[in-house]
Order: structure tokens, then C-alpha cells, then sequence
């Protein structure tokens, strides 16, 4: 019998050039567009796939917009699952622990546990009245922390239990790497989610200037670069930076100016009881109208104007673009790291020309947890409908209290 | 060497002989014996299977007293301390990384290790310390702001922390970089988020600390007797020394400890009551009016007891029926934090987490149970004790909107209106 952690011993203490690299990966393109391409050489073939499949990807996007909160709420959620996949897929091919006792069971087991906590936590508050009027829901709802916990609990003591002498090293590293990816992939998804909540704007906006930011950098250092930005990434260029920067704040700028005109984008999603679905239709906040702003007297020569019209949204555009800009890339970086250091050329094949969908989203990485820390930071006040289950589950007597303390207030304020 | 292993009678570590003809290649980390001197002296007579009974039995006195010692010393201190182990128990583990990887001269790591923790902590503390220190807050201007973009101001901390971890990624020792990433954050969710959780458990009032702890420890040396004097059927592989005969008297004895002990410190408002920050005596108070859980109540015992106990009704606190939750998860799946860490010493074949405690290991050695039992208790609490605060939700509604308080005022309305506490639509 191997004795698996002995030769971990030795591996975890030898340099990176002394690591085996990874099999690579084999060629998930599609038979239809090979035939179709095969006339072409291998370099414009490259160019033809990639550039077919981000179309393909952008329409895709632009389809499930327009379905609606809730299928894109469905859609991040399986792109969650798939990212999940193939970073726990690289931990097994890493360490050849594919056929651990339990181990593929329990990461599963982990990534639902988690999911459950996170999405009773934000999810529920949406479907408030709804879940009010289900006995059974109003238990889960009311002990949810502590089932949550049992849950974890149980994964927890099973991963003790199925410990195999000779495997302790493998199994606790396994552990360790589904921790950290479900702390990468899960958290951020529960982000994404709870922007897409306050507007699907808060959801476009990031993600767009993001792909923004990847495909004109990329561009600009097509054309124009010459100074390398990063030994990790060689193909990266300061011109290609700089430039993307620039075009990609233009682009949240005048993208943020078409979508803050309707209220499909603008407004917080909300869940009709009534109807069963989701619905978007509010007054739209301040955020969302139209002022007039004083052109400073520097770009008054150069506009020709002495007032303009925009949302203060667009202001806000300016600071999501910088971060997705100039710290965006880190994710990018961090995720090429990685690569390295497994020896893996992409997380998968999923996207043919692409690689896995973890490649297309490494950069997305940091910048769903900014949107969110931003909102809670400078926008949002507290959540309405939080708030109100807190309300619900005090005791009577404090309720009582609590209601003429309101009533006096809004009274106060002339609301009432 | 054989006969020296027979001598620990520590149950938790790996055997002596299995560890270290499992050392092999790796060099073992430095085991130097650093019982005091004068210890030292006054046993040298006795033979080292005593000699180490002594010493354990003299550490764990000294360290049972110093609890007492902080214990008196009230919260502040408490607090103080907690930070304190955690901050030791972050260290033994990172050194364990380092000493698994031969990372220790890893270009900045070690700073940005302890930088993640500062990061963590500022965070955690930031959270915390607002609920609790509102008013305090609220008067001093830096601190508002502070405050007021808590998280913004962590997020931006962590986020150059990672950035310069990208920056220092160096060829060669990419794998090693990631994984000393990867096991400072795994150390900072285990030890960081668990010492919170315990000093939100001391501020919900100090019997909420004390008992779990307490209840731990007994465990721990109550299963260890039972199993020296009735020990027959191995529990777990992984660790050899423990017995069923042994986990079930523990767990019985813990169970009883944690009723009698819940009874003696329910009587006293200083381990009861929340600690709270008095504004104008700028210092911590432990005075209230005791909630429910701790006024004595009459409870009928149930016919099974009442012939084995001669009495038909018995005056208990309330809390001690949840004593009993906690002392049962105390001794059924705490110990699992402890096999957890018994497989984690064995994955990297170390025998102690460090030598801080002489005959007893490091700060880890010691905290292993405690691991879950903290994040056990927060959830007790927040699930079936507390419930959300009415002055704390008051302060979130004067914030929103005023389309929204109308909304969330009309729904509180409805509901009392159905649970018949306002008289009608009309009079409310």
C-alpha cells in the first residue's frame, strides 16, 4: 500500500521546476467549427474560435437579461457550481486524491451546506410574506443558523471518521482546499446575488466594465504596447493598461447613462405575493434622476459647456470602473499565480478557445465583494425587509412598544 | 525510547512510538524540555513516570487558578486574554506551516501573514465594538467616521494585502506562496472567527463563557479517568488512547458538573447579566435585573426520577436545562475537535503544536476542544435565547426611507392587529 503522505513529504518540500506537470487538457472544440475553420491557418483559426465564443457568450448575457432577475439569479448560481467543479477537479488532479474514500461526496456535501446557510440568509428576506404564510417554512426560517450549523457539523465529523492512516496529509490538505475555494466561489456568488438584488444595474454595470477592461486592454496592447506590466502575466502591457483604464471608465460612464433611464435595470428586485413573481417597478431613488452638474472650469474649454445633465449614478459608474480597472487585474494575476503554480494551462475546458469558466471569471473575483462593500458603505441603508422579519419574531410586549415608538416618530415627522 | 513512550499519558497526541518512526526524512521539530528549573529540582528524586504526572498536575492547577484569577479580574481583562490565545494560537500554526514547507525565508510572508491577522481582527473588532461601545462612538468624531465605513476601510486593508501578495509571487516558489496563502486563511477562519464568537458569548453575560470552557475541561479530564481506571474498548483509531468506557462516564460527569455549576453561578448577577458600557463612568457594568433564565422556578420531575430521587418537584434555574445542551455537546462532539487536531498532527508528524505549556503542549494543544464549542454556543444563543434587539431595529428604522417605514409601520400594524394585541384598526 502507498503510503500517500510520505511522498507528500517529499513533494510539499521540493522546488516548482521538480513538480510533474498536469496531463494537459484535451480539445473540447466543437466538430461543426472545426470543419468550418479547417481552410484557415492555426493562428487565424485561434483568433475565429474565441472570437465566435465571446459573441456567443455576450448573446447569451444579453438573453438571460432579458429573461429576468430570476433565471439570472439561476444562471450565477450554476456558475458557482461549475467554478466549484473545476477548482476542486485541479485539487484532485494536483494531488491524485481522486480516489479518496468520501472525499468527493463531502465536498459536494460542504458546497450545499454552505449554500443553504448563505441563501436562507439573503433569499429569505426577499420571500418574506411568502414564507409567512407556510408553517414549515417558518421553522426553517426561525432555527436556520442552528440547522445550518448541524449541517456543517455533520460533514465536519464525518470528514474526522473516514481519516485513513497513511492519507491524514491528503485528506487535511482536500479539506483545506474546498474551504478556501468554497470561501472564493460560494461568497462571492451570495455577492453577486444580493447586488443584482438592489438593481440589476448594480449587476451589469461591474461585470460589463469588467469585460470591458479585459478586451480594450487587451487591444490597446495589441496595437500599442511595448512595456511589460507583470513577470506573472508577460503578455500584459502598461499601454495596454493605462488604455484600458481609460476606455473602460468612458465606457461605465455612457453604458450607466443608457441603462439608468428604465426602471427594468434600476429598480430593487421585489417578490409579489400576490402575482408569484418578480417585479420591478419603484420610484426610482435620486441615484437615478437626472441633475444638473457644473463642468469644471479645466474641462469647460475643452467641452464647450458650461452645465450637463447626468444621473448621479454615473458618478459612482466612475469609481466601479477605476476598481475594475486597476484592481480587477490583481484577480487575474492571482488567478495566473495559480495556474503556475499547479502547472495548469487553464482550470478546464469548458469554453472551447477559452478555457474553463473560472478563466473568464478570475478577474469578476474581487470585484463583486467591492460592489457589495461599496453599496452597504455609501448607498444602501439598511434592508427594509430584514429589518421587518427582526421585527416579527421580537416578543409581543417588545413589538407593542417598539410600534408606538414608530407611531410616535412618523407622527413626529408628519408621515402618519 | 520504548518504555519513555508508555510514559505520556496525554491521550490527545499521537503515540510516541508511531511518531517517530514516522519521521523519516523530515527533521522533527525541536522538542526542548522546558519545565522551570525549580520544577525540575523538586522532582528529581521521583521516577519520570511520576515526575511527569507532577508536572502535569502542578501546570494544570497553576493554569485552572490563573482562570479564576481573570475571571475576578472581570471582562476588560477577559477580553484582553482571549486575544491574547488567539494570537499565540495563530502563531503555532503558521510556524507549523513554515516548518512543513521550509518557508520560513519566503520573501514577505511572514509580515503578510501577520498583516492578515491585524486586517481580520480590525474588522471583527470594528463590528463588535460598535454595538457595543454605540454612545462612546457616536461622541468622538474620528471614530464615527471610523465607524461609519467599517467595512469599506477593512475591505481596502485585506485588498492591499492581497495585491501585495500578487506583487510578491516569485518564480520558483509559486506553490509554495499559494499554499502559505491558503493556510493563513484557513488558520484565520479557525482561530480568528472562533475567539469573536467567544467574546460575543461573554458579553451576552459571563455564566455563557465560563460553563462551556468549564465544561470542556471536565470533559477532558473527566473521560481521561474513567478511561484510566475502566478503560477497555478503543474509541477511535486515531487516537488509541481513548475509550468508550471513558467517553460515556465523561459524558455523564460532564453533564452533572455543568448542572451543579450552572446552579452555583446563576445565584451571582456578575455572571449573569450582560456586560454593558456605562457612558458616564466610561468602564464596564454588570448589573440588571436577571431575565428569566436565571430566577429559580418549580419544575415537577417527570415519574421515571421521582422514585429514584424521593422528591416530586425540584427548584432549578432554567439555564441549567440548557447547561444541558451545552455539556452534552461538550462531551458527544467536542471531542471531534480533538481528533481533528490528533489527524492534523498526524498529517505533518509533529507531536505537539508547540512547547509553551511544560507536560502539556502549546496554547493549540489546549484549545483543540474548545474549537467548535464557541461557534456551538453563539448559535445556542442567537437561535433559542436572544432574540434581535428592540432598540438596535429602532435605530435601523429611523435610517430608511419614508416610503419604507410607512410599509414596514403598516406590517407591524397588520400583525398585532392579528395577534389581537391592538384593539382594533380604529384605535391603533
Amino acid at each position: 500500500e502507498v503510503d500517500l503522505d510520505e511522498r507528500l513529504v517529499e513533494l510539499d518540500l521540493r522546488n516548482d521546476s521538480d513538480i510533474p506537470d498536469i496531463p494537459p487538457a484535451t480539445d473540447s472544440t466543437p466538430e461543426i467549427l472545426k470543419r468550418a475553420l479547417s481552410g484557415l491557418s492555426a493562428r487565424w483559426k485561434n483568433w475565429w474560435i474565441r472570437g465566435i465564443l465571446t459573441l456567443a457568450m455576450i448573446s447569451g448575457f444579453f438573453l438571460i437579461i432579458y429573461l429576468g432577475s430570476f433565471m439570472l439569479m439561476l444562471l450565477v448560481l450554476s456558475i458557482q457550481v461549475k467554478c466549484y467543479h473545476e477548482i476542486i477537479t485541479i485539487g484532485y488532479r494536483v494531488y491524485h486524491s481522486y480516489d479518496l474514500p468520501w472525499f468527493r461526496s463531502l465536498s459536494w456535501y460542504f458546497l450545499l451546506c454552505v449554500n443553504y446557510f448563505f441563501y436562507g440568509e439573503t433569499v429569505a428576506d426577499y420571500f418574506a410574506t411568502f414564507v409567512q404564510r407556510r408553517e414549515q417554512l417558518q421553522f426553517l426560517i426561525r432555527y436556520h443558523r442552528f440547522i445550518s450549523f448541524a449541517l456543517y457539523l455533520t460533514g465536519f465529523c464525518i470528514f474526522v471518521l473516514s481519516l485513513v492512516k497513511k492519507h491524514y496529509r491528503l485528506q487535511f490538505y482536500m479539506f483545506a482546499w474546498t474551504h478556501v475555494t468554497l470561501l472564493i466561489t460560494v461568497t462571492q456568488s451570495h455577492l453577486v446575488i444580493q447586488n443584482l438584488f438592489e438593481g440589476m444595474i448594480w449587476f451589469l454595470v461591474p461585470i460589463s466594465s469588467v469585460i470591458c477592461n479585459d478586451i480594450t486592454a487587451y487591444i490597446f496592447g495589441f496595437f500599442f504596447g511595448r512595456t511589460p506590466l507583470i513577470k506573472l502575466s508577460p503578455k500584459k502591457t502598461w499601454e495596454g493598461f493605462i488604455g484600458g483604464f481609460f476606455s473602460t471608465v468612458l465606457f461605465g460612464f455612457i453604458f450607466s447613462y443608457f441603462l439608468a433611464q428604465y426602471q427594468y435595470f434600476v429598480c430593487p428586485v421585489e417578490y409579489n405575493s400576490e402575482t408569484n413573481r418578480f417585479v420591478t417597478e419603484c420610484e426610482p431613488s435620486e441615484l437615478f434622476q437626472m441633475k444638473k452638474y457644473f463642468v469644471p472650469p479645466l474641462l469647460q474649454a475643452v467641452l464647450g459647456w458650461e452645465t450637463v445633465n447626468m444621473y448621479p449614478f454615473q458618478m459612482h459608474s466612475i469609481a466601479l470602473s477605476t476598481f475594475a480597472s486597476l484592481i480587477g487585474p490583481f484577480g487575474g494575476f492571482f488567478a495566473s499565480g495559480f495556474k503556475r503554480a499547479f502547472k495548469i494551462k487553464d482550470f478546464a475546458d469548458t469554453i472551447p478557445g477559452h478555457g474553463g469558466i473560472m478563466d473568464r471569471f478570475d478577474c469578476q473575483y474581487l470585484m463583486a465583494t467591492f460592489v457589495h462593500v461599496y453599496i452597504t458603505s455609501f448607498i444602501r441603508g439598511p434592508n427594509p425587509s430584514k429589518l421587518l422579519k427582526q421585527l416579527l419574531i421580537l416578543q409581543p410586549e417588545q413589538q407593542l412598544s417598539v410600534y408606538k415608538a414608530l407611531k410616535s416618530h412618523l407622527i413626529g415627522k408628519g408621515v402618519l | 525510547q520504548e518504555s519513555e513512550s508508555e510514559n505520556k499519558l496525554d491521550g490527545e497526541t499521537a503515540s510516541d512510538s508511531e511518531s517517530k518512526s514516522e519521521f523519516g526524512g523530515s527533521p522533527p521539530v525541536p522538542t526542548s524540555d522546558d519545565t522551570p528549573e525549580v520544577l525540575n529540582r523538586a522532582l528529581s528524586n521521583l521516577s519520570s513516570r511520576w515526575k511527569n504526572w507532577w508536572v502535569r498536575g502542578i501546570l494544570t492547577l497553576a493554569m485552572i487558578t490563573f482562570f479564576f484569577i481573570i475571571i475576578y479580574l472581570g471582562p476588560m481583562v477577559l477580553m484582553t486574554i482571549v486575544m491574547c490565545v488567539q494570537i499565540k494560537c495563530f502563531h503555532e500554526i503558521i510556524t507549523i506551516g513554515y516548518n512543513v514547507y521550509h518557508s520560513y525565508d519566503l520573501p514577505w510572508f511572514r509580515t503578510l501573514s501577520w498583516y492578515f491577522l491585524l486586517c481580520v481582527n480590525y474588522f471583527f473588532y470594528g463590528e463588535t465594538v460598535t454595538d457595543y461601545f454605540f454612545t462612546l462612538v457616536q461622541r468622538e468624531e474620528p471614530l464615527r467616521i471610523l465607524s461609519k465605513y467599517h467595512r469599506f476601510i477593512s475591505f481596502a486593508l485585506y485588498l492591499t494585502g492581497f495585491c501585495m501578495f500578487v506583487l510578491s509571487l516569485v518564480k520558483k516558489h509559486y506553490r509554495l506562496q499559494f499554499y502559505m496563502f491558503g493556510w493563513t486563511h484557513v488558520t484565520l477562519l479557525i482561530v480568528v472567527t472562533q475567539s469573536h464568537l467567544i467574546i460575543h458569548n461573554l458579553f451576552e453575560g459571563m455564566i455563557w463563557f465560563i460553563v462551556p470552557i468549564s465544561c470542556v475541561i471536565c470533559n477532558d479530564i473527566m473521560a481521561y479517568m474513567f478511561g484510566f481506571f475502566f478503560g477497555r474498548t478503543p474509541l477511535i483509531k486515531l487516537s488509541p488512547k481513548k475509550t468508550w468506557e471513558g467517553f460515556i462516564g465523561g459524558f455523564f460527569a460532564t453533564v452533572l458538573f455543568g448542572l451543579l455549576l450552572s446552579y452555583v453561578m446563576s445565584g451571582y448577577r456578575c455572571f449573569t447579566c450582560p456586560v454593558e458600557f456605562n457612558n458616564d463612568t466610561n468602564s464596564f457594568t454588570v448589573d440588571c435585573e436577571p431575565s428569566e433564565l436565571f430566577q429559580l422556578q418549580e419544575y415537577n420531575i417527570p415519574l421515571v426520577l421521582q422514585s429514584v430521587v424521593g422528591w416530586k418537584t425540584v427548584r432549578m434555574y432554567p439555564f441549567q436545562i440548557h447547561s444541558i445542551a451545552l455539556s452534552t455537546f461538550a462531551s458527544l462532539i467536542g471531542p471531534f475537535g480533538g481528533f481533528f487536531a490528533s489527524g492534523f498532527k498526524r498529517a505533518f508528524k509533529i507531536k505537539d503544536f508547540a512547547n509553551t505549556i511544560p507536560g502539556h503542549g502549546g496554547i493549540m494543544d489546549r484549545f483543540d476542544c474548545q474549537y467548535l464549542m464557541a461557534t456551538f454556543v453563539n448559535v445556542y444563543i442567537a437561535s433559542f435565547i436572544r432574540g434581535p434587539n428592540p432598540s438596535k431595529l429602532i435605530q435601523q428604522f429611523l435610517t430608511l426611507r419614508p416610503d419604507q417605514q410607512l410599509h414596514i409601520f403598516n406590517t407591524l400594524k397588520a400583525h398585532l392587529v392579528d395577534k389581537g394585541m391592538l384593539g382594533t384598526l380604529e384605535d391603533a
